[in-house]
């Protein structure tokens, strides 16, 4: 099928374009202009040329097996098994070396040698038309049709009901364990609380959860946090009491931070949710529930590092800037007769990210 | 010489100059360049010499008696640690009234920074500068120390120290070269935009255990380039341009006719 410079008269005239505005100087048709002709690159002409492309192809390769050598050279130079971070970094990178340009070296070389050596005569080869002739299509055709015949389907309906059953069936040693393995808790109703909601003992009393510090799990002081600090909290004695405990974590990770009293705007609803001007907020970002921790002190904004939201801790964390739609959730706080922080309750709503159940702001 | 002046019209001469002359720069910056001070002597500070020296540097915007204004924050009560943070790192004596005051040279010496601090100390009680062994590295714990600073500390100065930007101008900065003294008293008094974290928050074994993880980020890197340690958009910038970069100009190669 192959031959050389073939003529645009040979070509199949459905490649050639037709434009709807005709006149204006542009031709209705235009033709396929065919191949360009033929140019010789310099080494075809001078062999001087030549013997410089051999050469550097020949040095293009001659510096991959350095590399190699290199790389090869420098695992044992740098040993990797002492505590000196040095010589690691230096067998890392000898190693890349040697392996990066061993590699890259073989395939430059490879392709200059195929584009300035080797023989860049163009060749083309027609399209021919997919679909078979009419023939072989129609003896297809009467063999699928002889063959459904031949197998009697239809005459048999006990076959027929019972491959379906097998065919509808197979799957299910699949899906069975896929959805058994879900487990049995479909308690949705756990992602609407967090570690902090207060629990009932056996004996009605009601037990409220101390704040912690994050990682110590030691409980603070409200008189030990002093004006322009950021406290971060966990629930206190998370992981004894809870076997998966940083699922819990996660949602119930918290900042609190001192300002001074008079700059809090509180609404009337939320006086007693902060203890002298020491508030607590979720620290999941409602826009897509990165950890907002970026606290300036001389703003009171907290920054979330993914998509900068900022909240304005003196004012109900409202949002002063970028993607999140809500404020950060409020843990009411309150303090015990020793001065320790306790939470006086749950978030009032789920922390995070919007999700479809959430009444929407 | 005259091969040299020959090939001065190459076309790859800007290029060997330009590296050229950046080789040079650098070689002569680091032989010429300012080494740090190491004191080694005990300071003795003065509070006599540093109600001097705050009344030559410093008095001017915060006031003859450090009681400040509505612009200028009082120092009646900042403390020693403060006052010696914002004086070695160069913050202070302000230059502009920029959006955060920026660590610069030192305008005042170590002496100085004690002096002024011992004024400044005397005039209200405030946190004190940390003693060697509070802050000696040898001494910390380093992996608490990175559960620590992974929580009170990496979402503003970076997972290892490399810092990072806040709003309208502001930054946390690196900490690569900030002694243990300076990370001590910053978490202590909590400069500008940074909140405090004192001996309650964070005390002061764990304060050094976070000296003890910063210094061990200062080893050499053992992964190769770390590109700063920045994180996500340098490494974007480099597989987007040197990777994704590469690629194109190799496959524009690949296609191009040979000469």
């Amino acid at each position: 099928m192959s031959m050389e410079h073939t003529s645009p008269q040979n070509r199949d005239a459905g490649t050639s374009v037709t434009t709807a505005a005709a006149g204006h100087g542009v031709p209705e048709r235009f033709e396929n202009p065919g191949l360009a002709p033929h140019r010789e690159r310099l080494s075809d002409k001078d062999p001087v040329a030549a013997k410089r492309a051999e050469w550097q192809v020949a040095i293009i390769f001659l510096i991959s097996i350095l590399a190699t050598v290199g790389g090869v050279v420098g695992f044992y130079a740098f040993p990797v098994d002492q505590p000196d971070l040095g010589s690691i970094r230096l067998s890392h990178l000898s190693l890349g070396l040697g392996l990066g340009l061993g590699m890259l070296g073989v395939g430059v070389g490879a392709i200059h040698w195929a584009k300035s050596l080797m023989s860049d005569v163009e060749r083309t080869e027609d399209r021919h038309v997919m679909q078979s002739d009419a023939e072989t299509t129609a003896t297809a055709a009467d063999m699928i049709r002889d063959g459904i015949k031949d197998a009697n389907i239809g005459r048999r309906p006990l076959l027929k009901g019972t491959l379906a059953g097998a065919v509808l069936l197979a799957p299910l040693t699949f899906l069975v364990p896929f959805i058994g393995g879900l487990g049995g808790d479909w308690n949705i109703d756990r992602f609407r609380r967090t570690a902090w909601a207060p629990r009932t003992t056996d004996d009605g009393q009601t037990e409220f959860v101390y704040l912690a510090h994050d990682p110590g799990g030691g409980r603070i002081r409200a008189a030990d946090i002093t004006e322009g600090s950021i406290v971060h909290v966990m629930p206190y004695r998370l992981e004894e009491e809870y076997e998966n405990y940083l699922d819990e974590k996660a949602k119930a990770v918290t900042i609190l931070i001192r300002v001074d009293p008079r700059e809090l705007k509180e609404p009337e609803e939320r006086r007693d949710w902060s203890y002298d001007g020491i508030v607590a907020y979720s620290k999941i970002c409602t826009h897509v529930g990165c950890p907002v921790a970026l606290y300036e002190r001389q703003t009171h904004h907290v920054l979330c590092p993914c998509h900068q939201s900022t909240f304005d801790i003196t004012d109900q964390a409202k949002v002063v800037f970028g993607p999140a739609t809500r404020p950060l959730p409020q843990l009411p706080i309150a303090v015990d007769d020793e001065g320790y922080l306790y939470a006086a309750d749950d978030f009032p709503e789920p922390i995070g990210p919007s999700y479809w159940e959430r009444d929407r702001v | 010489m005259k091969a040299l002046a020959a090939k001065r019209r190459h076309r790859a001469a800007p290029v060997v100059l330009m590296v050229l002359a950046l080789v040079v720069m650098g070689g002569l910056f680091t032989v010429f360049a300012p080494q740090p001070a190491e004191a080694e002597e005990e300071i003795v500070a003065d509070a006599a010499e540093g109600e001097r020296l705050f009344i030559t540097n410093c008095a001017s915007c915060h006031g003859m008696d450090a009681q400040g204004s509505e612009e200028v924050p009082s120092l009646i009560g900042t403390g020693a640690a403060s006052v010696h943070f914002q004086v070695v790192t160069g913050r202070m004596p302000m230059v502009a009234n920029t959006p955060q005051a920026e660590a610069k040279p030192p305008q005042l010496d170590e002496q100085a920074a004690y002096d002024l601090a011992a004024y400044i100390a005397e005039l209200g009680p405030g946190p004190a500068i940390p003693s060697p062994t509070q802050v000696d590295p040898e001494l910390g714990d380093a992996a608490n120390g990175m559960f620590l600073f992974r929580t009170n500390c990496a979402m503003c100065h970076n997972a290892v120290g490399a810092g990072g930007a806040l709003t309208e101008g502001k930054y946390a900065p690196a900490l690569w070269e900030s002694t243990g003294t300076e990370i001590y008293e910053a978490m202590l008094t909590g400069p500008q935009s940074m909140p405090v974290f004192n001996d309650a928050t964070i005390t002061p074994e764990e304060k050094r255990d976070i000296i003890a993880y910063l210094d061990a980020q200062r080893d050499p890197h053992p992964g190769g380039l770390s590109l700063g340690s920045l994180g996500t958009v340098p490494e974007g910038i480099w597989a987007w341009i040197v990777g994704i970069g590469g690629l194109i100009g190799f496959a524009i190669w690949i296609g191009a006719r040979s000469s």
